[in-house]
């Protein structure tokens, strides 16, 4: 774990506000005070009066919005949301210094220029060579070979070396053998941004693919005959079948629009033998309000179970995941069952394409169920085929209309898919948590800018980390220790149910940072740590076995050697189990459980999620804490629904009542 | 009666069997006394044994002379059959109307049932009053056993032994009761060890509209409490339904009898609103149209999980000002018998790590619901596809063991026993070879002859072969205290229950399966390590002297 140490912040753009009260919003008996530094990069915020360091940082690029709320009797109030769904809220004691951090976190959230983010500071202490090797750590090419390709009927197209046919594809695109440069850019030039037909998945078994393009521009009745050519010629290159699949992941009535505008969706009657499908998910604009209507949801202080379930249902949320995995599903039965080849296009090919192709993937092939295949396909199917993260992600101050949960989306697919095959992947939900975490919080390179051309433009290899080493660093927290590659429901397509009470509130991405809602005791955790020390008892087992051979031979003078090795490795595997599976819960919820009422102190949990927001995930919850699941207790009466459920009235002339108590219900 | 004359045709042959995520079996169905039987007579195909009193209720389809009945059960789940032949048809649907409809109790399978394993220790004598009153004796001298409702004339509904405040002699507790719906004066519930203090029961004071009061019910309640220490009142229903029971000759305890006590209200909702509740989300989960929309505003109108919310919220609030404010409380509703029971025995659960092993939770249900005159009979007569006019029936208890579970679920560590136990409970429940939940009342069980005639569930339950699939892999002891959280975001839908019959759970089954073999992988090292190192001491203490010279 880093340690930072405050004295060493860049003095220029430092902020310094005494005194600010940082409130706990699950519970006000957490709220301290303490010290606020703006950095150029972070938000800092010091608790006082502790021998722990209680400390909050928030990175500058996290903070989706600042709000400052009316003026309370305690003080002005400043209300951060996160990208990642944290929301903190800071009094100031002083109207005017609340102000001032007003204006310098709007500014600073909202960066113009790429150079601005923190990826082009994050400096930490590893050389150029390592950094560099940092971006070799994935290696498409060697992925692609790893699918079966080039063969004999896809090859990689060097038409897009210099991205002049399409600026937004990336450099190196496989197509079918048999077009021609011509028939390319032919196609090109009929596609919305020039993103032609191109492979996307290829199952190595039945050489059924994936494709993938943006729509074609048909308007009411242009046709291209190089793009006929180009489809005809990938359904070929799938010899078993005699027909190919379009599938145009819009509404029909948003696809027939597109018409008017000169674009569309292919003709059946122009093309050989496709048969061609509308699959009818939303655009960003719809999934953007949508995900705005769940956040308020997750939002809700102690809401009633009829506002919270209204509330989800409102928000559609659920509805729209599901479209998409039922979409995935269509493509990956396609491929698999019917040994037929896909073309899957939306608008302009790059948000509703990149999460139903990958989808689809993850479906397909156990590959991208592992740690390493996921990063391979966020890398393969969203960041060099031209997801506009930038623009999605809101990295820089622009266009709010562009900003839209699409990613999101994609990781909610695969944590769906999680819940209904606990056994099927290799990562838990804390990699996709971690992964999101960084898509948002510009700490590494790889999620910046909308296109390869714009990364290579803005030379971000040389000036960036990348993050998928660092994760891989880490990969002991992101296993599921139920993963079995060699089971059978793991082997080839997954066939997830989609009946709607399969899809449920992702609890653990929206409430994240609210750990009292979180379970008290992690399964997860438990089994993780009884496979660790399964680990150390089998080295454990293996040294004894050895001693074992060696002593039935040797004599005493090996034993009394050896005897100190004995008695050193003892501590390891006698530290009691029991114990630490039992008390030591999550590092995030012991914060929450290990507050004793009145003690205005965070906790170590509470530092730790602190720091993850930082640094993702380096933090480990190491430490022995001495969590009690006891103390801290939830005030169950503030759950209470409205007024009915108030106390008979006598309780409200109590004034010695303690705050604590169940009068307040 | 015979069941001989109930039973029109006893057997078809040619009938097709269909279950959910199972291959349709073909074969011979037979009617018995007490159960529906499938089978195929062949060695490989696995026979369907349903218990009639499992049988919820029927449909029956007509195509051509092929009939249909459809079954749905107790348990939730729905079967169909086949039957050639119109009449056969219609005999059999009227015969299993009839037997799963028998009103006598004694007419019932657990009379019939002969166990086919030995009975070594017998569940009816396990968790007797006096063994509890003993661990109480052994914490405090404050309390006595009372025998004063020994021929259940004063409260049919309790046992014969209560535990009261030793210093209230029996006539004040004649008084009491004359002042409590049913009889039911207030007993204590739970000794919270830790500070000494107390959770009792009762059912609502018959205050009325002329605000009648009861100095021994007052004094009764008031020998809980330490010196200089207030109370508190947990009335499970809503002011309002509180004022309205007066009128009933009801009502609650005036601040102006009790000052030593603070009242408050909670909004469990009567238990025939929870089973209109049940019949919905059943109705909710069996939904084939697949929308989303449908989906969620269905289980929000069900309430189902608001009525797990409330409960589990008011059971934390008694739990709270038990362990946290020091103060004893009294839980009570209208009757006494259902939200008052939820509410004390999902207290007992958080703050009593006794209770969440396998025998302390059994002697829970004994004690806070069989004894405590929970009317079982009356309660799982009918259950989520029932179509009749409800009478008493409601799933008081499967709300309990469904808020269990979701405690389960937050503290997936600290239970000795898994879901398959809570399953197996709402199963038997329901219907059962076992006499325990028969009958309404201690009372009743006793002039059934229930501890005679029939085997008790915790005979069967308590078998290592049988306790063996209902252990928890993941439990260590945990001494604390545990808090649960009541937020709709961490209460989730009962699965194991409610779509237990509409997917598959073979993915669920492996990954259940593989926790419990990395957990047992474990254990099988730490033992090999352990012997082995033990192997090497030795040794080394037997090679010891050759070193010193």
């Amino acid at each position: 774990m880093i340690i930072y140490d405050i004295p060493a912040f860049p003095k220029e753009n430092l902020v310094k506000v005494e005194n600010v009260w940082l409130v706990d919003r699950s519970s006000s008996r957490r709220t301290q005070v303490g010290t606020l530094y703006l950095t150029a990069t972070h938000t800092i915020f010091v608790g006082k009066g502790s021998e722990d360091r209680n400390e909050l940082w928030v990175l500058h690029s996290l903070v989706c919005n600042v709000v400052k709320h009316k003026a309370s009797q305690s003080g002005y109030p400043l209300l951060i949301h996160c990208k990642n769904f944290q929301v903190i809220q800071f009094i100031f004691p002083q109207e005017s210094d609340c102000h001032d951090v007003y204006i310098s976190l709007s500014r600073l959230s909202r960066p113009e220029k790429y150079e601005e983010l923190y990826c082009f500071s994050f400096n930490p202490n590893v050389g150029k060579a390592e950094r560099e090797h940092s971006w070799d750590f994935l290696d498409l090419k060697a992925e692609y070979s790893q699918m079966g390709l080039p063969n004999k009927l896809w090859h990689v197209s060097p038409i897009n070396r210099e991205y002049r046919v399409c600026d937004t594809y990336p450099a190196d695109l496989f197509v079918p053998k048999s077009v021609t440069l011509p028939v390319i850019v032919g196609s090109s030039k009929f596609r919305s941004r020039g993103r032609f037909p191109t492979l996307s998945y290829y199952c190595k078994e039945n050489h059924a693919t994936i494709c993938r393009s943006s729509q074609p521009l048909s308007g009411f009745s242009a046709r291209c005959l190089e793009d006929e050519q180009m489809l005809q010629a990938i359904m070929k290159s799938n010899p078993e079948s005699r027909f190919m699949y379009v599938v145009d992941t819009r509404p029909k009535l948003n696809a027939m629009a597109n018409r008017a505008a000169g674009k569309g969706y292919e003709n059946e009657d122009n093309y050989c033998n496709i048969k061609f499908q509308f699959i009818g998910i939303e655009n960003i604009h719809v999934m953007r309000n949508s995900q705005q209507k769940l956040i308020e949801v997750s939002a809700l202080r102690s809401p009633s179970m009829g506002e919270f379930l209204t509330g989800l249902e409102n928000s559609d949320w659920l509805r729209h995941i599901k479209s998409i995995m039922e979409a995935g599903l269509f493509i990956s039965k396609a491929v698999a069952e019917e040994g037929v080849s896909v073309l899957v296009h939306c608008s302009d090919g790059w948000d509703r394409t990149a999460q139903v192709c990958s989808v689809a993937s993850v479906l397909l092939d156990p590959y991208y169920r592992t740690l390493k295949g996921l990063m391979v396909l966020f890398e393969k199917d969203w960041v060099s085929f031209g997801h506009r993260f930038s623009h999605r992600c809101g990295h820089l101050i622009g266009e709010a209309k562009e900003v839209s949960p699409v990613i999101d989306q994609f990781l909610e697919c695969i944590w769906q898919l999680m819940e209904q095959f606990p056994c099927a992947f290799e990562y838990n939900e804390k990699f996709l948590i971690s992964i999101h975490n960084h898509i948002y919080s510009c700490h590494y390179g790889n999620f910046i800018c909308n296109s390869q051309k714009e990364r290579k433009d803005l030379c971000i290899k040389e000036k960036t980390h990348s993050i998928w080493p660092h994760l891989w660093e880490n990969k002991l927290d992101f296993m599921n220790p139920l993963f079995k590659p060699d089971q059978s429901q793991n082997q080839g397509l997954l066939r997830p149910s989609t009946a709607p009470y399969c899809f449920k509130y992702w609890r653990r991405l929206y409430n994240r940072f609210d750990r009292e809602l979180h379970p008290r005791q992690s399964e997860l955790d438990s089994l993780m740590t009884v496979k660790e020390e399964t680990q150390q008892l089998e080295e454990e087992l293996a040294l004894y076995e050895q001693k074992m051979a060696v002593l039935d031979k040797e004599h005493a003078k090996t034993l009394y050697m050896q005897k100190g090795v004995l008695d050193s490795k003892q501590a390891l595997w006698s530290l009691p189990l029991d114990t630490s599976l039992a008390n030591t819960p999550q590092d995030y919820i012991s914060g929450f459980i290990g507050g004793a009422p009145n003690v205005f102190t965070l906790q170590q949990g509470e530092r730790e999620s602190a720091e993850v927001c930082l640094y993702g995930d380096k933090t480990k919850s190491s430490d022995a804490d001495n969590s009690d699941q006891e103390s801290g207790v939830a005030d169950f009466s503030s759950h209470s629904s409205g007024e009915e459920s108030l106390p008979s009235e006598e309780s409200v002339k109590d004034p010695d009542s303690d705050e604590t108590g169940p009068n307040r219900a | 009666m015979e069941f001989a004359e109930l039973i029109k045709t006893p057997r078809v042959d040619g009938v097709v069997l269909h279950r959910p995520f199972m291959p349709t079996v073909e074969g011979t169905l037979c009617l018995t006394g007490h159960h529906l039987i499938l089978s195929s007579r062949q060695d490989n195909t696995e026979e369907l044994w349903l218990l009639h009193a499992n049988i919820d209720s029927i449909e029956k389809r007509f195509v051509g002379s092929l009939g249909t009945i459809i079954v749905k059960c107790k348990d939730l789940r729905v079967i169909q059959l086949d039957i050639p032949g119109m009449e056969e048809c219609l005999n059999i649907a009227s015969s299993i109307e009839a037997l799963s409809t028998l009103d006598s109790v004694s007419l019932m399978y657990p009379f019939f049932y002969r166990p086919l394993f030995e009975v070594i220790e017998d569940g009816w004598q396990l968790f007797v009053p006096e063994e509890a009153f003993k661990d109480l004796e052994s914490m405090t001298d404050e309390w006595r056993l009372s025998e004063v409702n020994k021929d259940f004339s004063v409260c049919p509904s309790y046992p014969s032994l209560l535990t009261v405040p030793k210093d209230i002699d029996d006539e004040s507790l004649c008084k009491a009761a004359s002042f409590r719906h049913g009889g039911r004066f207030p007993v204590l519930s739970y000794y919270h060890k830790k500070n000494g203090m107390v959770m009792m029961r009762a059912a609502q004071p018959l205050t009325g509209t002329n605000g009648r009061r009861c100095k021994e019910d007052e004094k009764l309640i008031n020998a809980t409490l330490c010196a200089g220490k207030r109370g508190y009142i947990i009335d499970t229903r809503t002011i309002a339904v509180a004022q309205q029971a007066k009128a009933r000759g009801g009502g609650f305890e005036q601040e102006a009898n009790y000052p030593q006590w603070r009242r408050i209200h909670k909004a469990i909702e009567r238990s025939n609103v929870l089973q209109e509740g049940l019949i919905k989300l059943v109705e909710a989960c069996n939904d084939q149209s697949h929308s989303m929309d449908r989906w969620l505003s269905k289980l929000e109108a069900s309430n189902w999980q608001s009525n797990v919310k409330e409960i589990l919220t008011t059971a934390c609030l008694a739990a709270q000002c038990i362990d946290r404010e020091g103060a004893s409380v009294l839980v009570h509703g209208t009757e006494g018998t259902d939200s008052t029971l939820q509410v004390t025995s999902l207290a007992q659960i958080i703050l009593d790590p006794a209770c969440r092993t396998i025998r302390g939770f059994e002697a829970l249900i004994e004690r806070e619901w069989l004894q405590a005159g929970h009317p079982f009979q009356q309660r799982c007569a009918q259950s989520a596809y029932s179509n009749g006019k409800p009478r008493s029936e409601a799933p008081v208890f499967l709300l309990f063991l469904d808020c269990v579970w979701q405690i389960l679920r937050q503290f997936p560590c600290s239970f000795q026993f898994n879901e398959n136990f809570l399953i197996m409970l709402f199963e038997h429940a329901y219907a059962s070879q076992f006499g325990t939940f028969l009958g309404n009342s201690v009372a009743e069980r006793l002039k059934l002859l229930l501890s005679q005639k029939t085997v008790s569930l915790w005979s069967w339950v308590n078998r290592p072969q049988e306790l063996e699939r209902f252990l928890n892999p993941l439990y260590e002891p945990n001494n604390l205290v545990i808090w649960p959280s009541v937020a709709p975001q961490s209460l989730l839908l009962w699965e194991g229950v409610f779509l237990r019959w509409n997917r598959s759970t073979k993915c669920l089954d492996e990954a259940y399966q593989e926790m419990v073999h990395i957990i047992e992988y474990n254990k099988e090292l730490q033992n090999k390590v352990n012997s082995l190192r033990r192997q090497l001491a030795q040794l080394e203490t037997e090679d010891g002297p050759l070193q010193t010279p």
